[in-house]
Parts: structure tokens; sequence; C-alpha cells
């Protein structure tokens, strides 16, 4: 891929948590890349990492963590070599900010909706806060959240209000890239079609890149440029988005297709047997073996990444037909 | 913010908040009235004054009703001044320079009972020759009786009961029962109506005055009653009020303010942080609060501003460390304060808008409940002999009323009026501080 003018490169980035039962690999040798003004969607089941995968990009990590390693260029910088300090100050809300997942709890309770979104202003920018809260203003308008909520308190505000309110958070000191951890999860359907096309508005106007990461895969396709599969801590796929939706490359991906329902097709949606695998003691091979139609012998042994047409697969079933990459992985076992 | 206000103003709903928060602003307001009519120094002064001072009080005398409960009306004090012109003043020539100079004083006596003492103070001017004083008492039924004489210095003192010749006269019945008490009845009962005082003096050269106050100590005083140095109970118990709120907001302010900001660093540093926190916290708590007071008292000084902060030193790693930690850490895993984390909120911030905002409600009914604690903590310190030298306080007067024997003397008003000072303040901080408890704390209502 285009390692020199892209936005974010994560190679190999870990992150294991440790617990009384042993060490869960959350994040096991994570590598894409983004580019500027451009949206990957990370797809995967619930538990395969997905939001552990956020916290290990903006370092923000819990107190029990056992393994946190591997490269994060943001900008062409490895911000890992960054402090804390420096990290906090350089890099959060500054280069890249986060919606987390379940935005509505996110909102500090005791605060007016609109001091919150104003908050990183006076924390990164020696700002007053007058000047804070005119950017928090511009961005509620934005968000289109009507200006007199800013008054308000978060438990005064409706699901999707709240939502919008978590995202003009994070848009406020224009940041280069925003992760959206799940930010349509809890909604009703309607307003989550309302915000999704209020992100694709943000990404024209802001040029800003995202990270969308989510489980449903029908209301994201609307945004992505670029699709990640995550399955148990690792990508399996990185594609571009239109590739992806018209024929998927590994195997997980394709089954994952075949449950979406369709509208116009008469497809029954599939289902995918068996159960993702825990994320404590993994053993090597192929992780999604257990469950994989075209499981053959060589899936006994961890798969490498190869690259078929620009696009990355984590499958032995692309040995012939790609090229290797990232070596180092497969040395791991 | 506007959430905790309607949380405060649902206290209405408790009667027992009312009334604490009446009885406390009462409180209040008779301490700014204290402190505005009885200035500082003016307090310290009739309370540490001396005799010159007090002199005119009676000793341990009742408050004044203690007339209102009891079927015998209890005298109070009369004083009746020439200088103020309360006496019939006369001056005749005597011999060749010097004068007769008369004095009577008149009174209505209507009460049940005897005085406590009775006491002329004479003030003479003269160059050389001391006058002479001699003085006669007239009864309302007639009678005459010849006190002492007295040769008068510049300024003089009779105590009558002091009068030896006196009490030979009188058969040894003290003579404020004897120049009272009505001769036909056995048990002492005192004649009602008008007495005479005359006061007989001769002067020796010319151009001398006398003047005389006289004094019927009474049996009751003032709203609070005396003490045994004459001091008039009321001006501890005013001035002890404004003491006793003092030290027992600031103290509970001060130490709940500082236990949460520490229990708030230890649990968001955690790790060693909160460790050494706990750590000092649990030896903290075994140590006595009280001998190390003392210690303090003894060693130092016994200020009570030395023993506030010994207090509130001591209280920083206190139990209520263990409580707020409870609740930090229930909070510090809220999904906001992860939001806070993301978008670089620093340490500080974290602690000051996100954490501390959220144990408002838990700290506020603490913190009143906390003050009568405070209140009764100066109270016992004092009553171990550790009170401030200098204010006059509650614990004060329980104290001195405890070396004096009070209770076995029947002088109950004594005790019981700075005692029932501090259950008043104690009961209503804690009626408000239970009802904020049940407004904060809702899962409480239904219990």
């Amino acid at each position: 891929m285009m390692a020199q003018d892209s936005l974010l490169r994560l190679r190999d980035l870990k992150l294991y948590f440790r617990t009384t039962k042993g060490t869960v690999q959350a994040v096991d040798g994570v590598r894409f890349s983004l580019g500027h003004n451009e949206a990957v969607v990370v797809i995967g089941e619930s538990g395969c990492g997905k939001s552990s995968l956020a916290k290990a990009v903006l370092r923000l990590l819990p107190r029990n963590v056992e393994t946190y390693e591997g490269e994060v260029f943001l900008n062409g910088t490895d911000v890992m070599q960054l402090d804390e300090e420096a990290f906090r100050k350089q890099v959060r809300w500054v280069k890249m900010s986060l919606v987390p997942q379940a935005a509505m709890n996110a909102l500090n309770p005791v605060l007016r909706v609109g001091d919150q979104v104003a908050e990183p202003m006076m924390v990164h920018y020696d700002v007053g806060k007058e000047e804070a809260l005119a950017q928090a203003q511009r961005m509620f308008e934005h968000v289109g959240v009507p200006l007199d909520f800013m008054q308000r308190y978060a438990f005064e505000l409706s699901g999707g209000m709240r939502q919008r309110v978590a995202i003009a958070m994070s848009l406020v000191t224009a940041p280069a890239l925003i992760i959206l951890d799940e930010p349509t999860s809890a909604l009703d359907v309607l307003t989550q079609a309302n915000i999704m096309n209020m992100l694709k508005r943000i990404k024209d106007e802001m040029e800003t890149s995202f990270i969308l990461i989510t489980h449903d895969i029908a209301t994201s396709s609307e945004l992505a440029d670029k699709v990640a599969v995550m399955y148990a801590g690792q990508i399996v796929e990185v594609s571009d988005a239109f590739q992806f939706f018209t024929e998927p490359l590994h195997p997980y991906s394709q089954k994952l297709m075949a449950s979406v329902p369709r509208l116009r097709a008469d497809v029954e949606p599939e289902f995918i047997t068996g159960q993702p695998p825990s994320l404590l003691g993994l053993k090597p091979g192929c992780r999604f073996a257990p469950r994989c139609p075209m499981r053959h012998d060589r899936c006994d042994q961890d798969p490498p990444v190869y690259e078929v047409d620009g696009r990355e697969v984590r499958c032995w079933l692309y040995e012939g037909a790609g090229t290797r990459v990232a070596a180092e992985e497969v040395a791991r076992a | 913010m506007r959430s905790l206000w309607n949380n405060v103003r649902q206290i209405g709903r408790y009667p027992s908040a009312i009334v604490g928060l009446t009885v406390i602003l009462l409180v209040v307001a008779f301490g700014i009235y204290t402190v505005v009519t009885l200035p500082y120094r003016e307090a310290i002064q009739l309370w540490r004054g001396g005799e010159e001072i007090w002199g005119e009080s009676p000793k341990m005398a009742r408050p004044v009703w203690y007339n209102l409960f009891s079927r015998d009306k209890l005298p109070t004090t009369i004083v009746l001044d020439s200088r103020e012109g309360e006496a019939i003043k006369s001056r005749e020539p005597f011999g060749d320079e010097g004068d007769d100079i008369t004095l009577v004083y008149t009174f209505d006596y209507a009460y049940d009972d005897f005085p406590e003492e009775l006491t002329v103070f004479f003030e003479a001017t003269y160059e050389e020759k001391s006058p002479y004083a001699s003085l006669m008492w007239r009864t309302p039924d007639g009678r005459e009786i010849r006190l002492g004489q007295v040769t008068l210095r510049p300024t003089e003192t009779y105590r009558l009961a002091l009068d030896d010749r006196l009490a030979r006269r009188l058969r040894d019945v003290p003579p404020q029962i004897a120049l009272f008490a009505d001769p036909e009845i056995e048990e002492p009962t005192p004649v009602k109506g008008t007495y005479e005082l005359e006061i007989r003096v001769t002067t020796f050269e010319p151009n001398v005055d006398v003047e005389a106050k006289w004094v019927a100590y009474g049996q009751v005083h003032g709203l609070a009653g005396t003490d045994h140095r004459r001091r008039d109970l009321m001006v501890a118990l005013q001035w002890g009020t404004p003491i006793a709120l003092a030290f027992g907001l600031l103290a509970a302010l001060g130490t709940t303010v500082t236990t949460m900001l520490v229990a708030a660093v230890g649990v968001w540093f955690g790790g060693w942080v909160d460790g050494i926190i706990q750590r000092i916290t649990e030896i903290n708590m075994v140590l006595p609060l009280l001998p190390i007071l003392i210690m303090v008292g003894t060693f130092y000084s016994r200020s009570i501003w030395t023993m506030l902060g010994a207090v509130i030193a001591l209280s920083i790693f206190g139990g209520g460390i263990k409580t707020f930690r409870a609740i930090f850490i229930q909070v510090r895993e809220a999904p906001y304060i992860e939001a806070a984390r993301a978008y670089g909120a620093s340490n500080g911030r974290i602690i000051v808008r996100y954490l501390i905002p959220r144990i408002i409600p838990v700290m506020i009914p603490s913190l009143v409940s906390g003050v009568p604690v405070y209140v009764f903590l100066e109270a016992s310190l004092t009553l171990l002999g550790l009170g401030d030298p200098v204010l006059p306080t509650w614990g004060k007067v329980i104290e001195d009323a405890r070396a004096q024997g009070a209770l076995h003397n029947g002088q109950y008003y004594w005790v019981l009026q700075p005692a029932a000072l501090l259950m008043l303040v104690g009961l209503s901080f804690a009626m408000v501080g239970f009802s904020l408890d049940r407004v904060f704390n809702p899962r409480l209502r239904g219990l």
C-alpha cells in the first residue's frame, strides 16, 4: 500500500490483557493503513477485539495491560515513541479523536453538553471559554443539534442527540482522524441512517478520515472507502469497499456477507456455525479454521498475509494467487 | 449543579429538616447577634475582667426565669448608689470643721427568700482625718437594728456577714437572714415591705465627701445566672455559640474536603500512590485522637485554633478516605471518565471536573452530620482541661460547674443550660444531615 502518504499506518500492533485466567490477546498483530480523507470500516463479531483496537490506537490502556507493542505511524511519525504526557498533548484530540462506544454514557452528567463539547478546545488550545464555546457552537451546527441544547445536561437529551453531541465533541478540535466505536449500535434505524448521512457529509466538508468500528455491515457500507475484517484479534482482510462488497476474499468475509439479509434478491441469509474462539490461550494455526468450510491441512499453521490485487488477506487459500507480506508475523507461532 | 440545587430544594419535604434548619438559622442568628452586640473585647473583659466587673453580681445565682417555675419568689439583686441619686443625702455641720452626712436608702422587698449577701461599698474623699460611719437598719414592722461602725478609708467595703460584733448582736444568725426575718415566726420568713438603711457619716475636716453603694445580692441574676466567680453565664452561653459553630463548621469542612481530595488523588493515580495513602490511613486510624490532642494541648498550645488545626491534620487520613474511595473507584470506571482521558484531559482536570462533582451528593450530608461531632469534641476537650484559656465556651461553663460540684449543690442551671445548647446544635445538624442523606440517596427513602 502507499505507505508514504498514508495518515495512519499500523504494523504488528499488539495489546494483551492480563486476567486471572491468563492472557487475553485482544489485539494481536494488526496491520492496516488509512489515507487522508478516507473511511475504513472495521467489522467483526462481538468480542473480536474491535474496541480494544480503538483503545490501542489512542493508547487508552486499562490497568491490566500485559503487552502493548507495535508501530503506530501518524503522518509519518512513530507515536509509540512519545511518552504519556507528550502523547496526551500532541495526539489525543489534536491528531485523532474518539467517539466512544456507548457514547450516551460518555458525557459527563454534571456538565452542560455545550461546556462538555468545548472542553477539548480548552484542554488543548490556549483559548478562553467564550472562544471554545463559539467553536462548540459551530460543531453543534455541523451535527445538527439545536443550539439551545447547549445549555442542557446529557440526561435531558435523547439517545440520537447524545450521539450527535459526542460526534460534535470529536470534531471540535478538527482532528485529521476520528475513531467511531459503534456509533449507531444503540439507536433506531432511522436515527442510524441520519447519523450515517451526517458522517458522510462531515467527511466531505471537513476532509476527515474515519475508522468506523461496527458489526453492522449494511449501515456502514454507505460510508466505507475500505473495509477491514477483524476476527479473534487479527485483521483477516483489508480491502477496497466496492471490491469487498462484491467479492470478499477471506472465507470468513464471504460467510459474513452471506449472513446479511438482501432486500431485492431472493436469498435466505446464512449463518456461521460454531463460536468465535476465546481470546484466552489461543492455539497456533488459522483462528477461523474450526468454522471454515474450506479448511485444509495448511490451516494448522498460522496463515501469512497475502496481497491480492492491492487487497490484503490472511488465508492459506491465496498462497498461489498473491504475494506474501509481513513475513515477521508468520515467525511468531 | 442545577440538579444538585434541585436536590437540595427537595429537603423541604422533610419536616425534621425544616425544624433542624430553623433551629440552625436561629442559632446562627443568635451567634451573629452576639458578635455584633457584645464585641469580642468586651466579652473577654466581662469574662476575665476581675472583681470590679463582677462585684455587683451575686455568686452562683440562678437565672431569673427560675422564679417563673417556683412558688417562692427569689430576690434579685438590689443596688442603690448614692452617686446615682438613689439615696437621700443630707448634710449638717458638725463641730468646728466637720459635717454630719446622712445617707438614707429606702427599698421595697417583696420576695419569699433572703438575699445572698449584704454589702456596702464606701468611697470617701478626705485629706487626713478619716470619716466615721455608723449604720442603722429599719424594718417594715418598725424595728430598728444597729449595724456596725466603720472607719472609712478612701475605698472601703463593709460586708455585713464579716462583722463579728454584728454577728454576736444577731446571735450568730447570718445578717442577711436576721435583718429580713420576722422574729415572730420560728421558720425564717422575710417580712415584706419597705426597708430603710441609714448611714450616718461623721467627718472631721472641711470638704469631705462620702458616697456609698448598698448592694443586697439576690439569689437570681440575669437570663442565665452566675457562676462561682460572680460572672454572668450569659456571656459564656452567648459567646459559646459563634465559637462552637465556627469550630464545628471549620473542622467538618476542613476534614471532609481534604479527605475527599486525598481519596480522589489516590483512586485516580492508583498503584503506589493509592497504596501509600491507604497505608497511612490505616496507621492513622489506629492512632488515638484524644491522647494526641492532650499532648498537643499540654506541650504546645491550648489555643482553639491550634486544636482545630490538630484535629484537621489528624483527620485528613481518616476513615472517611475509605468511604470516599469506595465511591471514587466506581466513578473512575464510568465511560465518561474514559472519554475525558481520550480527549486528553489532564489528571488534575479529570479529578476536579469529573471525579469530584460526582461525590458532592455524598459529601454534603456527611459534612452536615459531621458538624456536631466537632462541636462536641471541642466541649469534650474543654472538659478535659484542654479548652482555650481565653475564650468563654459552653464546654468551659460545664467544666467550671463540674469543678465546683454544681450538680451536688443543686445548681442544675449551671450544667443544663450549656448542655441544652450543645444538644440543640447537635440535634439540629443531625436532623438536617439525615434528611440530606435521604434526598441524595433515594434508596434510603423506602426505609
